[in-house]
């Protein structure tokens, strides 16, 4: 079986290719990549699937490092198979998926389920980050090295800070000698508690009461001098704030192994927008101001904050059709975030290489994982984009089971038209505009 | 001029022309009360009901006897008689009550926004009697009627509020309403109560309670919150009444004719002394007279009233 996508314009990072040129998938593996491949004349060559790819954008499979696929325990939200459906409509072939399902996945044999309910779904790639302490209390460590040996690809207590610097500690050093990236949400629960949005002027008017920026700054900075004491590494997940963008971009210069991300609601959003009072912009950390937003835009570009990733957080209206005090927080993101990400590129903050690195590349990079590369002899895992395709978001459309996306409605350009993992053609976006 | 708006949600979005309306309209209804049988046919078939997710007296009494002397129907739920016990989220419950078509919904809720989601799914109007820490327009309403009333404008005059203004929702109402009419508004409290960014709000800050009374012809004195506060915020009341108690001493420090207003319910002795809350410039029953005026005018110009 081989697909030979045609005059397709291949942007590859790892590789430095940005060229219009043929790709040739063979057995699940790219084959080649060179201009004018031939085509297989009809009836000859019945093996050879083209695809005509002029003016379209193809490349390397992107990975969305920071999901929550709920299953086990909230197959209501989502489940495993909804949500790389979700993925793979969204131009995803991989996902890591966060330890906050219940149960936690803090055991290996929560690990080998996520990965046996991915195998049987047979969409998208799963990579389960398991839990840095057991039942996500932030007490005892869970045994890394066992979860590593499950499949667990890092370890993360995200949606529960680990609270205390001293379990962060061993954590770093642990996971450090094992090679697992430890994935921090950095937020202070002693300054967030009881929060329900961004503490500014907004919060005060809606009179909900407010999370300060601080708790993010506070928590990062101190999970920065423990990787910096340690000489271990830490991944800053969805970074909101200015001062952690500016913490980052410090640490680096400095030489410290930390890298972060952050999520297409914190660059395309402010609080302004929660005036609504709307539930399905109820996020930890909350969506800031607007001089956060466009510190985290700087991050961007120049490449302090190494990943855009969703932080898919999918709820069901039960959690969500709520007073906002009491409603969940999250919103999903998978099916929109790679156009509100190729906004970015289109109002020149960041190349589309530089996109490319942060949703393929670099997550791969920091995960450990394959992928982030269209390297003749890898596993073929390729998103072709239209990146001129402008759409309608309509999240009774999606894939996820749930619906709480803030975008709905929202005009927007770029789309995977095709989502190719290990050389099949898992997604093929409908002809019919929408 | 009519109003135009289905919903009382707040004050932020309310006009300078709208607010007149709504005083001068109270002002009209105030005689009502006044008269030996207090009741009018004007909103005969009118059904209000009042949805009640939090305690309240005054508020809730006010509405009722507001939407009885003008002759609607007033149906009362409150937490404890209603199937929100049962759990029922507050959008089924605003559902079966449009089903039963009422005309006007007031509620009180101890989330901010609550009313907004009723506003959104039901066609009735939906007054706001107070949503969390976010707004209270009818308190605010009734205190601008009654500083208006004692002052005869609002305008150039010099408001402060003392107290726990970061949860009171009756000090945001009356920041947009005051400062929309022109008066000159200072919030004082303890420095961990003053909420980030009021200043926006076009409000000066003071944290000493002496200086900030300087000058000032209305006093308002809020309700200390202990209830809506998480954990240790204050060190106590001892502390807090030590600071921030308006005791005749301290009244001093204000205009001669300064008056003295409290939404209530009142804590002697933590935010107000007793004789300053009995004493000859205080107008806190007033407030009250003006509350079912101001609620009287509310429903009345949903209704489809004209002035």
């Amino acid at each position: 079986m081989k697909l030979l996508l045609k005059g397709g314009r291949i942007v590859d990072p790892s590789q430095d290719i940005d060229e219009t040129l043929d790709l040739l998938i063979e057995d699940g593996l790219i084959a080649r990549i060179a201009p004018n491949l031939p085509t297989p004349e009809v009836g000859r060559d019945s093996g050879t699937a083209v695809v005509d790819l002029e003016g379209k954008t193809i490349v390397p499979g992107l990975l969305d490092m920071h999901t929550h696929l709920r299953e086990p325990g909230h197959e209501y939200k989502e489940t495993i198979l909804s949500g790389t459906a979700a993925a793979l409509a969204g131009g995803f072939t991989a996902v890591a998926c966060m330890a906050n399902t219940s149960p936690v996945n803090d055991n290996s044999s929560v690990t080998d389920f996520i990965l046996r309910k991915a195998a049987r779904a047979d969409l998208a790639r799963v990579y389960p980050v398991a839990a840095v302490s057991r039942n996500l209390e932030g007490e005892i460590l869970t045994e890394f090295s066992d979860l590593k040996d499950a499949g667990a690809v890092a370890l993360s207590d995200d949606g529960n800070p680990v609270a205390t610097a001293g379990l962060m500690r061993r954590a770093l050093e642990y996971a450090y000698s094992l090679s697992l990236p430890v994935i921090s949400h950095c937020e202070d629960r002693s300054l967030t508690e009881g929060g329900a949005m961004n503490e500014g002027f907004v919060s005060t008017e809606l009179g909900l009461p407010g999370i300060p920026a601080i708790a993010e700054d506070i928590m990062a900075a101190r999970d920065i001098a423990i990787a910096e004491y340690t000489g271990t590494r830490v991944h800053i997940a969805h970074v909101s704030t200015a001062a952690t963008v500016e913490l980052v971009r410090d640490a680096k210069r400095r030489g410290i192994a930390v890298t972060a991300e952050t999520a297409p609601h914190y660059f395309t959003l402010t609080d302004e927008a929660l005036r609504s009072y709307s539930t399905d912009l109820k996020v930890y950390p909350p969506i800031r101001g607007s001089e956060d937003r466009d510190a985290v835009i700087g991050g961007l570009r120049d490449g302090t904050i190494d990943v855009i990733a969703s932080d898919h957080a999918p709820h069901s209206s039960i959690e969500k059709d709520v007073e906002f005090a009491y409603a969940a927080t999250g919103l999903i993101g998978l099916e929109t975030s790679l156009a509100l990400s190729l906004a970015m590129v289109e109002q020149g903050v960041i190349s589309i290489g530089r996109l490319v690195e942060a949703m393929s590349v670099n997550p791969a990079r920091i995960l450990g994982v394959p992928g982030g590369t269209l390297r003749t002899g890898t596993a073929a895992d390729v998103t072709v984009i239209d990146t001129t395709r402008a759409w309608t978001v309509d999240k009774n459309a999606f894939r996820s089971l749930s619906r709480n996306c803030p975008f709905h409605g929202r005009r927007l350009t770029g789309k995977a038209l095709m989502t190719i993992v290990g050389g099949i053609i898992k997604y093929r976006e409908d002809a019919k505009p929408l | 001029m009519e109003l135009t708006r289905k919903d009382i949600l707040g004050l932020s979005d309310f006009s300078v022309d709208e607010i007149n309306l709504v005083l001068d309209t109270a002002e009209s209804f105030r005689e009502i009360s006044t008269r030996t049988i207090k009741k009018v046919p004007t909103l005969r078939g009118i059904t209000v009901i009042n949805l009640f997710y939090e305690a309240s007296t005054r508020t809730h009494t006010s509405f009722e006897i507001a939407a009885k002397r003008l002759s609607a129907d007033a149906i009362n739920i409150s937490t404890s008689t209603s199937s929100v016990t049962k759990g029922e989220t507050l959008a089924d419950t605003a559902k079966t009550l449009e089903a039963m078509s009422p005309d006007i919904i007031v509620i009180r809720h101890a989330c901010a926004g609550a009313p907004h989601i009723l506003a959104r799914l039901l066609g009735q109007s939906i007054i706001n009697a107070g949503d969390g820490s976010h707004e209270h327009p009818t308190q605010a309403l009734l205190d601008m009627l009654t500083i208006r009333q004692k002052k005869g404008t609002i305008e150039g005059l010099k408001v402060v509020l003392v107290g726990d203004i970061m949860n009171s929702r009756v000090a945001r109402s009356n920041m947009y309403g005051l400062t929309r009419m022109g008066a000159r508004v200072t919030v004082c409290g303890p420095a961990m109560l003053i909420p980030r960014g009021v200043e926006g709000m076009g409000v000066t800050v003071e944290t000493n309670m002496q200086k900030a009374l300087q000058d000032a012809d209305v006093v308002m004195m809020l309700r200390m919150q202990f209830e809506r506060q998480q954990g240790a915020v204050f060190p106590s009341v001892r502390e807090y009444a030590r600071l921030f108690c308006l005791t005749v001493p301290m009244l001093k420090e204000a205009k001669e004719d300064a008056i003295v207003m409290h939404p209530g319910p009142i804590n002697r002795g933590i935010e107000i002394a007793p004789e300053v809350a009995d004493g000859f410039r205080s107008v806190i029953l007033d407030q009250v007279t003006n509350g079912v005026a101001v609620r009287m005018a509310l429903l009345y110009l949903l209704a489809g009233g004209r002035q």
